[in-house]
C-alpha cells in the first residue's frame, strides 16, 4: 500500500463532488437519529407531529417500571455475555491464527456459523436445544439461556474482528521477544496483547451491541421475568407507538456514545504513555 | 493470507451442518412435543391454593404492573409478567415445553391452536367459582366450545372509526361507507386495516358472509370488491391508522376499537369521533386467559385467575387498559366514558349475532394472504 502522502489530492470539480457526496453520505447516516432527538421532545402523542417542547417522555422513562426494568435486564445481559463472548473468541482467534491443528478448517467454518445462518434458525434452533436439555437437567429460562444464547453468536463476530487485527500484525514480533527470553506468557502479554487491543475493543463494542439489539433470538429463549428492552418496545408497538420510544433511544444513544468514546479516550491514554 | 478452503467449499460445509442439526433438532423437537402434549393432566386444585410464584406471559401494556404487584402482596408470592408481541411469537415458546409461564393470554383462533396441540392444560372450573361472573356473550367460544381450557380476559372489536366532525352525522352504518358507491364521496380519505383475516374479512362480511368463510369464489368476490374501492384509499394501514384519523389525514378507517377509543381520548375534542360495528357485522375478538401444559405452579395460576375473575378487580383491569371486560360484575365500576362506549347500541349496529371471532382456517390462511396482496395490486 502505498504511504497516504503520495495519493494525490482529486482537483476540481472531482474534488467538490467527493465533498458533496461525503456531506450527503453524513446526512444518510445521521438526519434519521436527529429526527429521532428531536422528537423525543414533542409534546404531541403522535411520532411525528411536532407539539411543543416538553420533557415529559423522559419523565413517563424515569416513572416506567416495566420499560427499567427491561433496560436493566438488557444491560445485565449485555454485559456478562460481551465478557465471556470477548475472552473465547479472542482465544478462538489466536488459535485459528497462530496454530495448525487437527480439524481446524472444520472448527473455522463451524465458527462462521452464527454469521450466516439467519437469526431465526439460531432461534428456533436455541428454543430446541433448551426444550431437549429441559429432559435432562431441571432449569428455569431467563438469564441463563439468553446469556447463553448471545454468548454464541458474539464468539464469532469477535472473533472475525480479532483475527482481522491478528493477520496485520506481523509474527515475527513475537518470534523477537521470545528470542529475546520472553517466556510465551510474556510474549502474550507485553507484545501480542497490546497489539490486538484495538481489536478486542472494537469486538467487544461489537458484541455489546449486538446483545443489547437483538430481538428474534432472545424472544425464542427467554424465561419469566426476563424481558429485554427491544423485546419489549417491539410490544409496545401494538398499542401505538409514542415519543416514549424516542425518550429511550436517545438514553440509549447518549449511553453508547459515551461508551465508545470511553474506550477511544483509554486507548489514547494507553498509547501516549 | 491465503486459506485451502474457499469460500463456497466453506459456505456448503455450513449449510450442511445446519441442515444435520435442524434434523436431529426436530426429530427431537417432535417427539418431545408430542409426548408432553398428550400427557398435558387436569389441574387439580383448592380455591386460592399457592404452589409457587405467579410467571404470566402476556402482552405489553396489558395489566397494571401495580395491579399485578397487588396480586402478588395479597398472596405473599411474586407475581412477575414477561411480554411478547404476537400470537405467533409466544406459540413456540410454550409449545417446545419448560417455558416456565404458569398462564398466558392468547387471542380467539390461537386458543384453537393451543388446544388442538396439547400444549394447554384443561383448567379446575371448580377451583374457579368466579368464573360465575363471566356474562353468557363469552361462554363456550367456537375455538373452545366445551369451555374447558380458557377463560376470557379482555375483548374488542373491528369496525370503522370516523371523523364526525368531517363528514356529519346522516351517513349509513354500513361497510357501503368504504365499499359502496359513497366511498367515492371520501376518496383518498380513507384507511383499511393491513391484515389478511380482518381486511378480507370486512369484505366477506360486506357481502353478507362469514369472514371464516373457506370457499374460494366468496374469498375471489371479497377480493375484488377491495380492489374496486382502491383508488378511494389512503392507505392499507394497520400501526397508525388511528393516528391518521386524528391527525386529520383520513376521514374513515377500519379500526380496532380499543385502540381507536385511547386514540379519541387523547385528542381534544373526543366527541368529534366515532366508532361503530357496520349493520353487515364485524370481528369480535377475544384474548383468553390458558395455562400451559407443564406450567411450573398450576394451582398459583387458577388462583390468578380465579383473582382476576372478581368483579372488582375485572373493572381496575379495564380501566387501566381500556379495553371490553367479559365480566359482568365489572360492568357497574367502569369509567363513565368507557362504560358508555362498550354498551351503546350506536356501537354495535348490527347486534351480537352479527360479529364472529376470526377462527383458524387451516392451510386456507395463505388464501386469505394472496387474495390481501391481489387486492392490494
Amino acid at each position: 500500500m502505498a504511504a497516504p502522502g503520495n495519493i494525490t489530492e482529486p482537483k476540481g470539480i472531482t474534488r467538490h463532488l467527493l465533498r458533496l457526496n461525503s456531506w450527503l453520505v453524513f446526512v444518510f447516516f445521521y438526519a434519521p437519529i436527529v429526527i429521532l432527538v428531536i422528537f423525543s421532545f414533542s409534546d404531541n402523542r403522535n411520532v411525528g407531529v411536532w407539539g411543543g417542547l416538553t420533557f415529559d417522555w423522559y419523565r413517563d422513562f424515569a416513572n416506567n417500571e416495566p420499560i427499567k426494568g427491561a433496560l436493566t435486564n438488557s444491560l445485565q445481559i449485555a454485559v456478562v455475555s460481551t465478557l465471556v463472548a470477548v475472552v473465547l473468541g479472542t482465544l478462538a482467534a489466536l488459535a485459528l491464527e497462530r496454530f495448525t491443528f487437527r480439524g481446524r478448517k472444520v472448527f473455522d467454518a463451524l465458527l462462521y456459523l452464527p454469521i450466516i445462518i439467519p437469526d431465526v434458525t439460531m432461534a428456533v434452533m436455541m428454543l430446541l436445544f433448551f426444550a431437549q436439555l429441559a429432559q435432562w437437567f431441571e432449569f428455569t429460562k431467563g438469564f441463563g439461556t439468553i446469556v447463553i444464547s448471545h454468548i454464541a453468536f458474539n464468539i464469532s463476530f469477535v472473533s472475525v474482528v480479532v483475527r482481522a487485527r491478528l493477520a496485520g500484525s506481523d509474527e515475527r514480533l513475537e518470534e523477537a521477544a521470545m528470542d529475546l527470553y520472553a517466556s510465551r506468557w510474556q510474549a502474550f502479554r507485553y507484545v501480542t496483547l497490546p497489539l490486538i487491543m484495538p481489536g478486542i475493543l472494537g469486538g467487544a463494542l461489537l458484541a455489546f451491541t449486538l446483545s443489547l439489539d437483538d430481538v428474534v433470538i432472545t424472544q425464542f429463549v427467554t424465561g419469566p421475568g426476563w424481558d429485554t428492552l427491544p423485546v419489549f418496545v417491539f410490544g409496545l408497538i401494538r398499542k401505538g407507538v409514542t415519543p416514549l420510544i424516542n425518550a429511550v433511544s436517545v438514553v440509549m444513544l447518549v449511553a453508547s456514545t459515551l461508551l465508545v468514546a470511553l474506550s477511544l479516550f483509554i486507548q489514547r491514554a494507553r498509547s501516549t504513555d | 493470507m491465503i486459506r485451502s478452503t474457499h469460500l463456497t467449499q466453506r459456505i456448503l460445509a455450513a449449510i450442511a451442518i445446519v441442515a444435520a442439526t435442524a434434523l436431529f433438532a426436530s426429530a427431537c423437537g417432535s417427539s418431545n412435543g408430542g409426548d408432553s402434549g398428550s400427557d398435558a393432566a387436569a389441574a387439580s386444585c383448592e380455591v386460592g391454593q399457592l404452589d409457587g410464584d405467579l410467571a404470566l406471559f402476556n402482552w405489553a401494556e396489558y395489566i397494571d404492573p401495580e395491579q399485578l404487584e397487588a396480586f402478588g402482596a395479597e398472596f405473599g408470592i411474586e407475581a412477575t409478567m414477561t411480554t411478547y408481541e404476537s400470537n405467533e411469537a409466544m406459540l413456540p415458546i410454550v409449545s417446545a415445553g419448560n417455558s416456565g409461564f404458569d398462564v398466558i393470554v392468547p387471542s380467539d383462533y390461537m386458543v384453537g391452536i393451543l388446544i388442538e396441540g396439547g400444549f394447554v392444560k384443561p383448567l379446575d372450573f371448580d377451583a374457579l367459582p368466579n368464573f360465575s361472573n363471566i356474562s353468557p356473550d363469552f361462554a363456550n367460544p367456537s375455538y373452545d366450545p366445551d369451555q374447558k381450557y380458557s377463560v376470557p380476559y379482555q375483548w374488542g372489536y373491528t369496525g370503522l372509526a370516523v371523523n364526525t366532525a368531517a363528514i356529519g352525522d346522516d351517513f349509513p352504518r354500513s361497510w357501503d361507507l368504504v365499499f359502496g358507491d359513497q366511498a367515492a364521496d371520501y376518496a383518498g380519505q380513507i384507511t383499511l386495516l393491513n391484515d389478511p383475516r380482518e381486511t378480507i374479512g370486512a369484505a366477506l362480511k360486506a357481502l353478507g358472509y362469514s369472514l371464516n368463510s373457506t370457499n374460494q369464489s366468496e374469498l375471489d368476490e371479497a377480493r375484488d370488491l377491495i380492489a374496486g374501492t382502491r383508488d378511494n384509499l389512503l392507505a392499507f394501514n394497520t400501526d397508525s391508522a388511528d393516528e391518521l384519523l386524528t391527525s386529520g389525514e383520513s376521514v374513515i378507517a377500519q379500526a380496532y376499537s380499543g385502540d381507536a377509543f385511547t386514540q379519541f381520548l387523547e385528542t381534544d375534542n373526543p366527541d368529534d369521533y366515532a366508532f361503530f360495528v357496520p349493520e353487515e357485522g364485524g370481528t369480535r375478538w377475544v384474548d383468553s386467559m390458558m395455562v400451559p401444559f407443564d406450567a411450573p405452579h398450576p394451582c398459583t395460576a387458577h388462583t390468578f385467575i380465579n383473582w382476576l375473575l372478581d368483579g372488582e378487580q375485572g373493572t381496575a383491569l379495564s380501566n387501566w387498559n381500556y379495553y371490553g371486560t367479559p365480566n359482568k360484575a365489572s360492568i357497574d365500576g367502569l369509567d363513565a366514558e368507557l362504560s358508555e362506549f362498550l354498551t351503546s347500541p350506536d356501537v354495535l349496529v348490527g347486534g351480537l349475532d352479527s360479529v364472529e371471532s376470526i377462527a383458524d382456517t387451516g392451510d386456507f390462511e395463505t388464501n386469505y394472504s394472496d387474495a390481501l396482496t391481489e387486492a392490494k395490486g
